[in-house]
């Protein structure tokens, strides 16, 4: 039962995607805004017509541009959850729910409202409820078509941070029970890695990369790609080989890489996560001080969400990069802004990426 | 006090709001939600006879639907009977007169309904019929309903339209306003006093139902 969507289209929104989604897939499609995720959302529920491709659901076509099929949304049977609820405002909770059932059933309805744990709102009508109550019910409507796909579009963007993180816990544990494909449409990567096993970040309409959202993150193909999925550590640099083995020239500094595609005298982007980077110990030797190691200094220290980002400058030429470290790493060695450290770039943890036309003109 | 011309700009009125309901739903979704060309010319066209002096309009449809016109002359082969100077001309005479009143609210009510909500309810499996009967509607009822209200107490009062396209004959296009005019006329002040006081009462009587109704029904909905 897998859901297959080949979208060509340049008006009024350029859209060029190949995707599949199987059953039990959670796919996330990132990109930032106007990237044309929700009118990609809105083709695969039928709101939305694409001038060319194809869409089909278990064998059977959704759009088919060259054959001039096009089912309506009616027809699909799909669970589609709105960026802004889209709850019917005159109905209760109950009748929003009830409303979406082909035949009416009071049992189901409350039943899935015990599943998004709101039971007790039953005659409540939307305008009274929290934004978080507001989606549970939107999700609850979602499911109470027995949908043959559930399409999520930033179901979380209108919630505040607290109840976000609770509602994600409780869509990740409801996923895991959903034996159909579901499609989220994100901007928030914590959230597409939480919740999706595929991933694919669009950009102008364009499917850049897709894959395993953690693969993506690591290894994205190219410098958009790494800054759409908000690399901070992206450097040019230029591979030599030395003595059999191959090295990084960046700015002054000389990294070691692990084996590559790439030939010497090849002008690459690179990139490393921040999480990747290695703090040499100062209490103890540790044996990361031989990878790589390079002198910084600390030039800002932030707590974010419960870990330190760290952001340095080469003390070579003062280039900024940036490094997460866990709290107690930062006060056993007690790390303050315009101390001097010492810290390792891990080879297997450097990633190489083609340089584009574009890329090599901008230098 | 005239009941024959009371009974009248009832009836008249009552037939325009319906046929006016029908219209104006047409027209207010229709211009709420589709994007079309002309769109601009059609609002100006419907928003016309709000600015436009009743006697230019009455002018114009004597001069365009009277017998000597062509639609005129038509309309008089197949039914046997004048458009000008017949109640039947007199309910399109109010139809076209009233439209903006009826349209008006009904558009901005219509408007008012985000679009992600209609498309919620089609992805609910909702056919567009039942999407209008099940959500459109209720939403846009205060619209609606404001819209009628509006064409049916801008119909019972029109005066200038009305003496040019249906004149005065007893039973047929005496409306209450020419009637009254009528009276002011031959110095009948009793009788114009009477209609006068009797027409305010109904109109306030008819508002203050419509709103109490109108109140408990949004209540209700809240």
């Amino acid at each position: 039962m897998a859901l297959e969507v080949v979208i060509k289209q340049f008006e009024p929104i350029k859209i060029d995607v190949d995707l599949s989604c199987q059953e039990s897939d959670v796919l996330a499609i990132v990109g930032p805004s106007g990237s044309g995720k929700t009118t990609l959302l809105r083709c695969i529920a039928g709101l939305h017509k694409p001038k060319n491709g194809v869409i089909s659901f278990a064998g059977k076509y959704w759009f088919d541009g060259k054959k001039r099929i096009h089912l309506l949304p009616q027809q699909r049977q799909i669970g589609f959850v709105f960026q802004d609820f889209a709850l019917f405002p005159h109905l209760t909770v109950l009748d929003n729910i009830q409303l979406a059932m082909p035949v009416s059933n009071k049992a189901r309805a409350h039943q899935l409202l015990a599943r998004v744990h709101l039971t007790g709102l039953e005659n409540r009508k939307p305008e009274t409820l929290s934004g978080g109550q507001k989606q549970r019910v939107a999700l609850a409507r979602a499911l109470s078509i027995d949908p043959q796909i559930l399409l999520l579009d930033e179901p979380f963007s209108a919630v505040d941070q607290v109840t976000r993180r609770k509602l994600r816990l409780e869509m990740l544990q409801l996923t895991r029970q959903l034996a159909v494909p579901i499609i989220l449409v994100t901007h928030d990567l914590d959230e597409a890695c939480l919740l999706a096993n595929k991933m694919i970040v669009l950009h102008k309409g364009v499917a850049l990369q897709s894959g395993k959202p953690q693969e993506i993150l690591k290894k994205p193909a190219n410098a958009t790609v790494a800054r759409l999925v908000d690399v901070k550590n992206l450097f040019h640099g230029t591979v030599i080989k030395y003595d059999g083995m191959s090295f990084l020239q960046w700015e002054a500094e000389t990294l070691r890489l692990p084996e590559n595609q790439f030939k010497p005298g090849t002008r690459v982007n690179w990139c490393i996560r921040s999480a990747d980077i290695l703090l040499h110990s100062r209490i103890r030797p540790s044996g990361g001080v031989k990878e790589n190691p390079l002198t910084v200094t600390i030039k800002e220290l932030m707590l974010v969400g419960g870990v330190f980002n760290l952001m340095v400058s080469l003390s070579s030429s003062q280039v900024l990069l940036y490094m997460d470290l866990p709290p107690h790493v930062v006060e056993r060695n007690h790390l303050k802004i315009g101390e001097t450290i010492n810290i390792s770039i891990p080879e297997r943890a450097i990633h190489l990426m083609p340089m584009t036309i574009t890329d090599l003109a901008g230098g | 006090m005239d009941w024959s011309a009371f009974f009248l700009s009832l009836l008249l009125s009552l037939v325009t709001v319906m046929i006016l309901l029908v219209l104006g739903l047409l027209i207010a979704r229709l211009m709420a939600w589709k994007r079309f060309l002309g769109k601009g010319v059609m609002e100006a066209l419907i928003t016309l006879p709000l600015v436009l002096p009743p006697t230019v309009l009455g002018y114009f449809f004597l001069r365009f639907l009277g017998r000597e016109s062509m639609v005129g002359d038509w309309f008089e082969s197949w039914f046997h009977e004048p458009l000008v100077f017949s109640f039947t001309g007199l309910v399109l005479a109010s139809v076209i007169y009233s439209l903006p009143f009826a349209v008006q609210p009904m558009l901005r009510s219509f408007e008012s309904i985000p679009q992600s909500i209609r498309e919620a309810a089609w992805c609910c499996g909702l056919s567009y019929w039942q999407t209008f009967l099940r959500i459109e509607l209720p939403l846009a009822l205060k619209g609606v309903l404001t819209g009628c209200v509006l064409s049916f107490a801008h119909t019972m009062g029109e005066f200038g339209i009305v003496l040019m396209v249906g004149g005065n004959i007893p039973g047929e296009t005496r409306t209450i306003s020419i009637a009254l005019f009528d009276k002011v006329q031959t110095f009948d002040e009793n009788a114009a006093d009477s209609m006068a006081f009797f027409m305010l009462l109904f109109s306030l009587g008819l508002l203050i139902l419509i709103n109490l109704i109108g109140d408990r029904h949004f209540q209700r909905l809240k």
